[in-house]
């Protein structure tokens, strides 16, 4: 199925820079035909490349210019360019602010939580199916792990209500007849968002997430296996000296994405999931950046939050970049 | 892949239990992922009582269509369908459109200023206006409350370009050079070699694309504020919401107050069908999505 796309999976970032050194590029641009003939030879590759060079112009680098109402008091009415420059006002008062700490303590719980629990699931899945010998009970079982994959976080989460809901929910109603006592509001209530969170995660994403390990696990000589298998070697001792080793880098470049990540805490899933009870503990930059600027308007002050979590976004992403190449593994770019 | 595992091992009897112990848990982990949809689904056709009562079915006793009458009754949701269908519909188009004729001069090596747009593309991967910024440019364009916020600030997907340009490159180049040598331009080159040849790549990023629109619950959240213009995401979660403000919501919207959790299951079901539906066809692509998934996760 999805055997041969090994080395196809790192390409697409991979190669990406490498055909595109922009220093050397644009010197070799500068060669004496003039731009116009260029122009007017390529004028049909040109013409396509038009329509998505203005949506990336419109929509992604425009907003890039919006950034700058982070260091401005924006007014509607004033646009961009005449509102008043107030300098690093947003950032003081994000940074020195009641929400700060929480904020950063919560971004940071999750992303923690994820590794914990989240990151390692699928890597356990695949090298379960891939002890797998019963060839129809592995693809039945690919099947239907795959699926949640597939559905809006609307849907989990109306799932998640509808399970755990606190009159009529199947698994609410069933961990109370187990544990008894008082009913517990699992959805509303702020002790459980976390693990709800979680769980949520690991349903959804964990099946898709074995593709990538099965695809590394496919690509194994299966020479390997039989020269272990005379030389006496055991299942146990196949799958610690041959297995595993076959995987690491699979797990390391994912170990780089997911760290590059750590701040995108899922707007969608935890907008969806948060409560009027629950959002001491619900609340990440993601979402507070919706409460504070489309909530309440507060436009400046918003993008100011959101370019913090942007930097540190492509700290984090090159930071992690650089240490796998540190420590000798193939970086992302 | 699989028949080197069978001759892999000899059945030593710690190796027997260990399979059996494997497939056990591996079919429990199945279960517990389909086992709330299926739930949902048969609770979408049981009575109200049942579904308070039972403690848990995958077949109501008694099988009722109530539910699914009301709420096809019902203005809002099928206003609300209807509008997801069509901006469904619309909106994979355009994604195509703009991502196939932008891909194609991308994958052209000798092409002047290839390179500059390519980082530029590449580095909106790493870093973007984010949130706000985007919410303004789409308000200044006048989108708010336009079915066309729920498109255009969408329209591609740097990763599925990237794809698509990978794969316009691995073409034979030698076709397309036959083309040109019997008088074609670039652009008939484009619209009657490359396109025919990419009928599965096309097929492959429909879907996504289309996927990703149904899917998309954040941009109407953004940029519609008229509730007539919901989409389904936006019904589910005003329905099954947890939270206390969306009961005010519901009344605005219809005089007819939702009564029954039945509903609830059936919107679900409702908005999950269509994805279940092309799910054989999603999963014959995987290929394709495991590039994308890599690059994505």
């Amino acid at each position: 199925m999805a055997t041969d796309l090994v080395p196809e999976v790192v390409q697409p970032a991979a190669d990406a820079p490498r055909q595109a050194p922009p220093g050397k590029k644009s010197r070799r641009a500068r060669r004496p035909v003039p731009l116009w003939r260029d122009l007017l030879r390529y004028r049909w590759l040109y013409l396509l490349l038009l329509p998505g060079l203005a949506y990336f112009l419109v929509f992604k680098y425009l907003p890039m210019y919006g950034l700058t109402i982070a260091f401005k008091d924006y007014v509607p009415f004033l646009g961009y360019s005449g509102s008043e420059w107030v300098g690093l006002k947003h950032f003081q008062e994000l940074f020195t602010g009641p929400d700060f700490g929480r904020l950063m303590f919560n971004t940071l719980l999750l992303a923690l939580l994820t590794i914990v629990f989240v990151f390692p699931a699928p890597i356990i899945v695949a090298l379960m199916l891939n002890e797998l010998r019963v060839n129809v009970l592995k693809r039945s079982v690919q099947s239907l792990i795959y699926i949640p994959h597939f559905l809006s976080w609307t849907i989990v989460a109306s799932l998640t209500y509808l399970l755990f809901s606190v009159d009529f929910g199947v698994i609410a109603n069933w961990i109370h007849g187990i544990v008894g006592g008082q009913k517990v509001d699992y959805v509303a209530q702020a002790d459980w968002f976390r693990p709800l969170i979680v769980l949520q995660l690991l349903w959804k994403q964990t099946g898709w997430g074995t593709i990538i390990y099965l695809a590394a696990l496919a690509g194994v000589d299966s020479q390997l296996y039989e020269a272990a298998r005379v030389d006496g070697a055991g299942r146990w001792r196949q799958f610690w000296h041959i297995t595993l080793p076959a995987i690491r880098p699979t797990i390391v470049v994912m170990a780089i994405l997911t760290s590059g990540h750590l701040m995108d805490s899922g707007f969608e899933q935890i907008w969806l999931m948060t409560t009027s009870l629950n959002r001491d503990v619900a609340d990440v930059f993601d979402t507070f950046v919706y409460y504070i600027g489309i909530t309440q308007g507060s436009f400046s002050y918003a993008t100011a939050v959101g370019l913090f979590k942007g930097v540190v976004g492509v700290v984090l992403i090159f930071g992690s970049n650089f240490l796998a190449k540190r420590l000798g593994q193939r970086g992302l770019f | 892949m699989a028949t080197t595992q069978s001759v892999r091992y000899f059945d030593s009897r710690g190796s027997r239990a260990f399979d059996i112990a494997n497939a056990v848990l591996l079919t429990v982990l199945s279960l517990v992922t389909v086992l709330p949809l299926l739930y949902v689904l048969a609770g979408s056709f049981a009575t109200e009582s049942e579904i308070s009562s039972r403690p848990f079915f995958l077949w109501p006793h008694k099988f009722v269509t109530d539910t699914y009458h009301y709420i096809f009754s019902t203005d809002t949701f099928v206003r609300a369908l209807l509008t997801t269908i069509c901006v469904t519909a619309v909106g994979t188009a355009v994604q195509l459109f703009l991502t196939l004729t932008m891909a194609y001069p991308l994958a052209k090596r000798f092409l002047p200023g290839r390179a500059l747009v390519l980082n530029l593309v590449i580095f909106t991967l790493v870093f973007s206006g984010g949130m706000i910024p985007t919410y303004l440019v789409v308000r200044d364009l006048g989108l708010l409350d336009s079915y066309w916020a729920l498109i255009l600030p969408l329209a591609i997907n740097p990763f599925y370009l990237i794809v698509v340009k990978s794969f316009f490159q691995e073409l034979p180049e030698a076709l397309e050079e036959a083309a040109r040598i019997d008088g074609c331009n670039e652009l008939n080159v484009f619209l009657r070699i490359v396109l025919p040849l990419s009928k599965p790549i096309i097929a492959t990023f429909s879907l996504f694309y289309a996927v990703g629109i149904w899917n998309d619950y954040m941009s109407p959240l953004l940029y519609i504020d008229d509730s007539k213009k919901w989409t389904l995401q936006m019904i589910v979660r005003q329905l099954t919401a947890a939270n206390a403000d969306s009961a005010n919501v519901l009344q605005q919207l219809e005089t007819v107050t939702f009564p029954e959790q039945g509903l609830k299951f059936a919107v679900v079901v409702v908005a999950t069908l269509p994805i279940l539906f092309f799910y054989p066809f999603l999963q014959k692509h995987f290929a394709k999505g495991v590039l994308i998934g890599s690059v994505k996760e």
